[in-house]
């Protein structure tokens, strides 16, 4: 679980930076410059997806692109590394379960 | 791209805005090369000044005075005229086999930006690509709500986002600490820090004492530590680690002095260190050996940073970790032997002009034979035990990988057939260290003789959409398809 520090829920600025997406078609809101792996986890997502191979859940581990858990669907297009890609304003963003599917 | 695309062809390839990179592309450019600075991230920093242009944390103690030295790079970057293309990733570096029938063979560079791909020409490459934390499997690791100590730091340098729930930190080395210390500032929450560090590495450092008594990063170090000690309970000789829960971390187990100890847990954050992000150059084909020191693979340069590769160095903690000061001056020096290389600067001049770029690159580095030792990961991390995960992406254990060795795969290569291991999308990045020590162990041999992942672009996964909309001429076809 993580939190937005005080300072910049207070700043003159905090307005202006938020950002509405959905997660899973659920309103979410996030904050400009958050990747789609940190908004997740500002909104309490700990989970990303589940993996093909067990079915077990994953989330963000490494925040740099390296460990590719924190793969989502954005938008339509699955496997999309979340804490490569900015979140921004009506983006649409599914948890992934199991392999990306067909077409997407 | 048959005729020349000035928009496509550089002097010099940068890869990396980190410190290293920053100060190469910079350097360069502003002696009249013509430079392109490339970096996946949305921002130059790299890992240390992540976001240091745009950070919403303003409270500048929080992220401390070594933080903000990252803007300083910025404006030298910007007057060098450098081209700069952030949110870029490179996948491949090749040198086509056959000229383009002039006599020159320039590098070519396979990249991915906003979704499309596309190749540069450029006559010199520095690798740039910094470190990635040292994976640190432990029964549990993949839960989420388990994240690595450098992945929360990222999510408080861009996002100002700091653990809420019962937070536990775990493992050893400077940047578990770093991170406690900044948490402080900023008033996070941390209920525990449990500090792998093997009693014995003290006797192996003693004799290395003097030399980081000389250290500049001596006084900063132990005021952080100190700092951190008296303010948050630090339980010390742990030997053991487990993270338990049902598809969430809900506790973390560790043994300390033979017993078993349990702590409730929404956020685990594990560190032992960090490790050069060696893929780039090793599927480029830079030759690399194993560093008993650091116990990491590390590409072979000499004192430039020039690889086994013709026209391609590596600056920074991708060539061996020395720390973001070192990586800076490693930066300077790699470029002046590029212009060296290019005809830019005649020899005195490279010579000359990195005399006081030796002498801030030898002092940034004192005192690291001492960290290294002191933080040498226990073996029962770097080696785990049966039933821990070391290959997250295809979900391969140690006890699979031991049973592989019994049926005769000497190495991480022979691995991937046997296993899958090292096949998902992180190519290897995650499980690479672990499959060379825990091959290693059970053969019983030194990890240089097991050897590592041979990589092959691309790098990183790219769609096979992007692949297909690449202007193809025969030299691009064989930078991808027969390196
Ligand atoms: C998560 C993390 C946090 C760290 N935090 C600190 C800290 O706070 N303080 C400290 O002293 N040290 C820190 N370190 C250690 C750190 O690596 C520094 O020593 C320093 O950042 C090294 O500088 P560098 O220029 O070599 O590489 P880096 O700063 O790591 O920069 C490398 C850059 O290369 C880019 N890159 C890599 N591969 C590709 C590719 N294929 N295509 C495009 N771009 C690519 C990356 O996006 C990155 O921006 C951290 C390390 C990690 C892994
Ligand atoms: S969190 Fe590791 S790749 Fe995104």
């Amino acid at each position: 679980m993580f939190r937005r520090l005080p300072e910049i829920e207070t700043a003159p600025n905090a307005a202006a930076q938020a950002v509405a997406f959905t997660i899973d078609g659920r309103p979410a809101s996030a904050r400009a410059g958050d990747s789609v792996a940190a908004a997740l986890l500002a909104n309490g997502v700990t989970a990303c997806r589940n993996t093909p191979v067990s079915g077990a859940a994953r989330g963000p581990y490494c925040m740099m692109g390296v460990c590719f858990d924190c793969l989502v669907t954005i938008d339509g297009t699955g496997n999309r590394q979340g804490c490569q890609v900015r979140v921004a304003p009506g983006m649409a963003v599914e948890t992934q379960n199991g392999k990306r599917e067909v077409e997407r | 791209m048959s005729a020349p695309n000035p928009k496509f062809d550089f002097d010099i390839a940068v890869v990396g805005s980190g410190p290293a990179g920053l100060a190469a592309a910079a350097l360069a450019a502003s002696k009249g090369a013509s430079v392109v600075l490339l970096d996946e991230q949305a921002e130059p920093g790299g890992q240390i000044y992540r976001a240091v242009t745009e950070t919403p944390v303003r409270d500048r103690k929080v992220l401390g005075p070594d933080y903000w030295h990252g803007a300083e790079l910025l404006g030298p970057l910007r007057d060098s005229g450098a081209v700069h293309w952030p949110g870029t990733t490179v996948w491949s570096v090749a040198r086509p086999r056959e000229d383009a029938g002039d006599g020159h063979r320039p590098i070519q560079i396979g990249l991915s930006r906003n979704g499309s791909a596309a190749m540069l020409t450029v006559r010199h490459v520095i690798l740039a690509t910094g470190a990635l934390e040292r994976p640190f499997p432990i029964p549990g690791w993949t839960l989420p709500g388990v994240l690595g100590a450098g992945a929360a730091q990222v999510l408080l340098k861009t996002s100002g986002l700091v653990p809420s729930g019962a937070t536990v930190m775990a493992g050893s080395g400077p940047l578990l600490w770093l991170l406690a210390w900044q948490y402080l500032q900023a008033g996070a929450r941390i209920d525990a820090i449990l500090d792998t560090t093997p009693k014995q590495n003290w006797r192996a450092a003693l004799p290395l004492l003097p030399g980081f008594l000389r250290s500049p990063y001596l006084g900063k170090g132990m005021k952080l530590m100190l700092d951190v000690r008296r303010k948050l309970t630090v339980i010390g000789n742990v030997t053991a680690l487990r993270a338990e829960g049902d598809g969430a971390l809900k506790s973390v187990v560790y043994t300390r002095n033979g017993t078993e100890h349990r702590l409730p847990a929404d956020t685990l954050l594990l560190h032992q260190g960090v490790i050069p992000n060696l893929n780039l150059a090793n599927a480029t084909g830079c030759a690399q050996r194993w560093d008993g020191q650091q116990r990491c693979w590390r590409p072979t340069t000499d004192d430039w940073g020039a690889t086994s590769v013709e026209g391609v160095s590596l600056a920074g903690d991708g060539a061996g970790i020395g720390g973001a000061r070192a990586a800076e001056e490693a930066g300077r020096l790699a470029a002046l032997d590029a212009l060296h290389r290019l005809g830019r600067i005649g020899r005195e001049q490279r010579d000359q002009s990195a005399v006081p770029v030796r002498t801030a690159l030898d002092r940034a580095l004192t005192g690291r034979a001492f960290l290294d030792t002191l933080y040498t990961p226990a073996e029962a991390f770097r080696v785990p035990a049966d039933d821990t995960i070391v290959c997250r992406c295809e979900e391969i254990t140690a006890g699979a990988v031991r049973e592989a060795v019994r049926l005769g795969c000497s190495g991480p290569n022979q691995a991937k057939s046997f296993l899958r291991c090292g096949m998902g999308p992180c190519q290897g990045r995650l499980c690479g260290p672990t499959v060379t020590e825990v091959i290693a162990a059970e053969r019983g041999v030194s990890p240089a003789e097991v050897g590592y992942y041979r990589l092959r672009p691309p790098v990183k996964p790219i769609t096979l959409a992007e692949l297909a909309a690449l202007p193809k001429t025969a030299a691009d076809i064989d930078a991808v398809f027969k390196h």
